[in-house]
């Protein structure tokens, strides 16, 4: 791909292929948490399963009064529903979609795709403050306290599998899984998965540890503020979000391409993905939220040196041979 | 109705009589009537307070429960119209503070040493007493229950 | 607060003050909590009420006894008969009116099954209230309100309405059980008997609804009794009362039920009594179902013109047992066709007056968890 039209042609097919499955995440998750509810979920658009309720949501969300608080940092105001939505949106290039094919293949690709999903607390972090809300505030600073938190012993659990495949580039990595996934690994690497997805949880704001936008205390938190388009952006920068790191867990952990043959390895990466956000989503609607105090306990006391001792484990397994 | 030596006791200490669901007092004696009840008799659970415009006068009435022994009792002060004002029982019973300001609220009587005397469930700047005899019901366009 | 208020507690305090509006998914209706916050902490909690004030004492003033039972329906829109009920056993008090036994047996078969459904809004909305509109909250509360449904839907085939229902009149009950009802009532007990341990389970078997309810909010006795709380949030503090046992009314003295306590005082406490109380509703649901007598359901004669019937001067404070506590109607009568005064003692508004002393020393998490537990509404609090 060379040539800066066709790199321009080619962030367009990605973003558009990322866009459409976000978008269709939402289907799947509001018919999940239906049927978990004993209710039926989108119907009425797109008769009989509803398939037509995101394209519903995003036009009316994109006519809609777009409104910037008079006190408002404009700057920041403005700048954060990008910052949420573009690092999640960029992770997408890196997952790897077949034997040695990756839409950016690069020797650091792992480290880089963690540090893009990291990008998104600052994009929180200045809706929060730029605001000039209350409650928006109350919810930057919990996301500070919290999700910061929580980014350490899940880059530490995410380092696992990187230091027994030897390599930080993500076609390595699932490449090291052809005999066993790493999701598989007695103790080290079921340990490590385990710890991820509790992170991921705190990641993507999943109950319980969506206490950044406990929408019973804080109503709508860091998003309170904000309307029209730039909401949209911020939810579909939350579901991006929360599919990027399905996806990365998917990679790492359970094979990412790697499937039987006769089916294509896009179509496993896929399944498996869609299965740990299934898996998110039915935690999500299942259980209640913690109490911060709790939360920050959780982590400090036991995700953050169970990771340590796993990432241990697991480079003093690879250093014995 | 409380025990008779109750009864005797509040007659004899703080001039109290027998009235409707309880007794009456005068209006000087209600605090000590009242620490009274709670520390030596056992009404130590606060109920309600109400109030009504009768004869020309106000009548306040708190109902404190000896929990134990399943009594209500229902301690009545007579003070007259204007400019009436009572002790207040907020710090005697924690519970008489909202319902002293919903008297206040909606009477127009006034407690001595109340914590908070705001109104409570009208807006601040509402002018009147809803319940007092002579406010009369009225929409702006004529119509009367 | 006032804006230049604001800016002197913030300026001198170093607290935030943050102002949990009226309008707001967790305060259960219409309650203004201005909370002054240290970071997370909760340092200080002013709460406002009268939001939905409507009047009502002063309207009974002019309404003919007949014709308030459905009025004072609207106060504790969440238990609606338990309103009319306690007004209906004031008026028959002052005017010595006995109903006959049938009619009382149905308007306890009414009052329990609208505490059943009462409850089981506490219990959705506390999963909301804790978990979220966007998360397991809101399964709890989808199968609360399936099972609430079918309560509503009896109601109905009882009484023609699902909710305000009006079966209480002076005098007696206005609608008859027939045997098709019956039926239905009984079977219905036992289909919310078997969905309760799921509901259970959800909520507080889970580990985090745990965490987030025990050691919340704890009301010692002394505080209870000074206060004056009631209910199941007096019950959960380990003080045994309950207006259906310290002064029966209607078919009470005849059922054998129990008063579920604990002692713990938190909102754990508060959510197993309310818990066990609708395993004993269902209890009397059945009972009453069972052994309902024979015989009329009204006492009086036909009334000719309702808005005529005069009660005796005199005065009485009767009260009952609501979901939420000891309601309680205080009527004086001059001898004339309306009450001369009538006063509403609601639970509600006592329980709330706990707000301010247990919500410092907790977190914002906490207020949520603590305005649950102790189930307000707001129009039984501002009437």
């Amino acid at each position: 791909m060379t040539g800066w039209l066709g790199a321009l042609a080619f962030s367009a097919v990605v973003l558009g292929v990322a866009m459409t499955i976000v978008a269709y995440m939402t289907w799947l998750e509001r018919k999940v948490a239906a049927r978990m509810q004993n209710r039926i979920g989108p119907y009425e658009v797109g008769f009989p399963h509803g398939w037509l309720q995101p394209l519903a949501d995003v036009a009316k969300l994109i006519v809609k009064e777009d409104i910037t608080p008079r006190a408002a940092d404009r700057l920041l105001f403005n700048l954060g529903p990008l910052l949420v939505v573009v690092p999640a949106l960029v992770g997408f290039a890196f997952v790897p979609v077949a034997q040695g094919v990756a839409p950016v293949d690069h020797p650091y690709s792992f480290l880089f795709f963690t540090a893009f999903a990291s990008l998104t607390l600052l994009g929180v972090f200045a809706a929060g403050w730029s605001s000039n809300n209350k409650y928006a505030l109350l919810s930057a600073l919990r996301l500070v306290a919290m999700v910061a938190s929580y980014e350490i012993p899940m880059i530490v659990a995410l380092l696992v599998p990187a230091v027994l495949a030897g390599s930080l580039r993500l076609t390595d990595v699932v490449e090291a899984q052809r005999g066993l996934w790493f999701a598989a690994y007695p103790l080290v690497g079921q340990a490590s998965f385990g710890i991820f997805l509790v992170c991921a949880l705190a990641e993507g704001n999943k109950s319980p540890l969506d206490l950044l936008e406990a929408e019973s205390e804080l109503i709508a938190a860091y998003n309170v503020e904000y309307s029209g388009i730039k909401f949209a952006l911020f939810y579909a920068g939350e579901y991006a979000h929360t599919l990027a790191i399905c996806a990365l867990g998917a990679t790492v952990f359970l094979g990412g391409y790697l499937g039987p043959a006769p089916v294509p390895g896009l179509v496993w990466l896929i399944a498996k993905t869609a299965a740990l956000f299934v898996l998110v989503l039915w935690i999500r609607w299942s259980l209640m939220r913690m109490r911060i105090d709790q939360a920050l306990r959780l982590n400090w006391l036991v995700l953050l040196p169970a990771s340590l001792a796993s990432l241990l484990a697991a480079a003093w397994w690879v250093v014995r041979g | 109705m409380p025990a008779p030596e109750i009864v005797e006791a509040l007659r004899v200490r703080f001039g109290a009589e027998p009235a409707p669901l309880g007794v009456s007092l005068p209006a000087a004696s209600l605090l000590a009537a009242m620490r009274a009840l709670r520390d030596t008799y056992g009404y130590r659970s606060y109920v309600t307070a109400t109030a009504l415009e009768r004869d020309g006068r106000f009548e306040v009435a708190h109902a404190v429960r000896d929990v134990e022994m399943n009594d209500t009792l229902f301690v009545r002060v007579r003070v007259q119209r204007d400019g009436a004002e009572i002790d207040s029982l907020a710090f005697v019973y924690a519970g008489a503070e909202w319902h002293e300001r919903e008297i206040l609220d909606l009477f127009g009587i006034a407690f001595r040493g109340h914590p908070d005397p705001r109104r409570i469930l009208l807006p601040d700047e509402y002018v009147g007493h809803p319940l007092r005899k002579d406010f009369a019901i009225e929409t702006p366009w004529g119509y009367r229950p | 607060m006032s804006a230049s208020a604001v800016r002197v507690v913030e300026r001198e305090f170093g607290e935030l003050a943050l102002n949990m509006g009226p309008q707001h998914p967790s305060t259960h209706g219409v309650l203004r909590i201005v909370l002054h916050l240290s970071g997370e902490t909760v340092v200080r909690a002013v709460p406002s009420i009268g939001y939905l004030h409507r009047g009502v004492e002063k309207l009974a003033e002019h309404l003919a006894y007949d014709q308030l039972a459905p009025v004072f329906e609207r106060d504790d829109y969440l238990a609606p008969t338990a309103n009319s009920h306690a007004f209906v056993l004031a008026a028959e008090a002052l005017g010595k009116i006995e109903a006959p036994r049938r009619g009382r047996w149905i308007r306890a078969l009414v009052a329990e099954w609208q505490r059943i459904a009462s409850h089981l809004v506490w219990l959705g909305t506390l999963g909301l209230d804790l978990g979220g509109a966007l998360g397991g909250g809101t399964t709890l509360y989808m199968y609360c309100f399936r099972e609430r449904e079918k309560i509503l839907d009896l109601m109905e085939s009882l009484t023609g309405t699902r909710f305000h229902t009006n079966v209480n009149m002076i005098g007696g009950a206005r609608y008859d059980l027939d045997a098709e009802t019956a039926a239905r009532s009984s079977a219905l007990a036992a289909e919310i008997e078997a969905a309760l341990p799921s509901l259970a389970a959800l909520s507080g078997g889970t580990p985090i609804f745990r965490e987030r309810t025990r050691g919340v909010g704890v009301i010692p006795k002394d505080l209870a009794m000074g206060i004056g709380v009631t209910g199941p949030t007096l019950r959960g503090s380990g003080i045994r009362f309950d207006v259906r046992r310290a002064a029966p009314y209607d078919a009470y003295d005849e059922l054998p039920f129990e008063i579920p306590i604990r002692a713990a005082g938190d909102a754990e406490a508060r959510f197993q009594v309310r818990m066990d109380e609708i395993v004993q509703s269902l209890g009397i649901v059945r009972r009453i179902v069972e052994g309902l007598p024979a015989g009329p359901i009204f006492s009086r004669k036909p009334l000719k013109n309702p808005k005529a019937t005069k009660l005796p001067a005199g005065e009485a404070y009767v009260a009952v047992e609501s979901p939420r506590g000891e309601l309680g109607f205080h009527i004086v009568s001059d001898g004339g066709a309306k009450p001369y005064r009538l006063k509403i003692s609601a639970p509600s508004f006592r329980n709330l007056q706990v707000v301010p002393h247990l919500l410092p020393g907790g977190l914002v998490a906490d207020v949520v968890a603590i305005l649950g537990s102790l189930d307000p509404v707001m129009g039984d609090v501002d009437r």
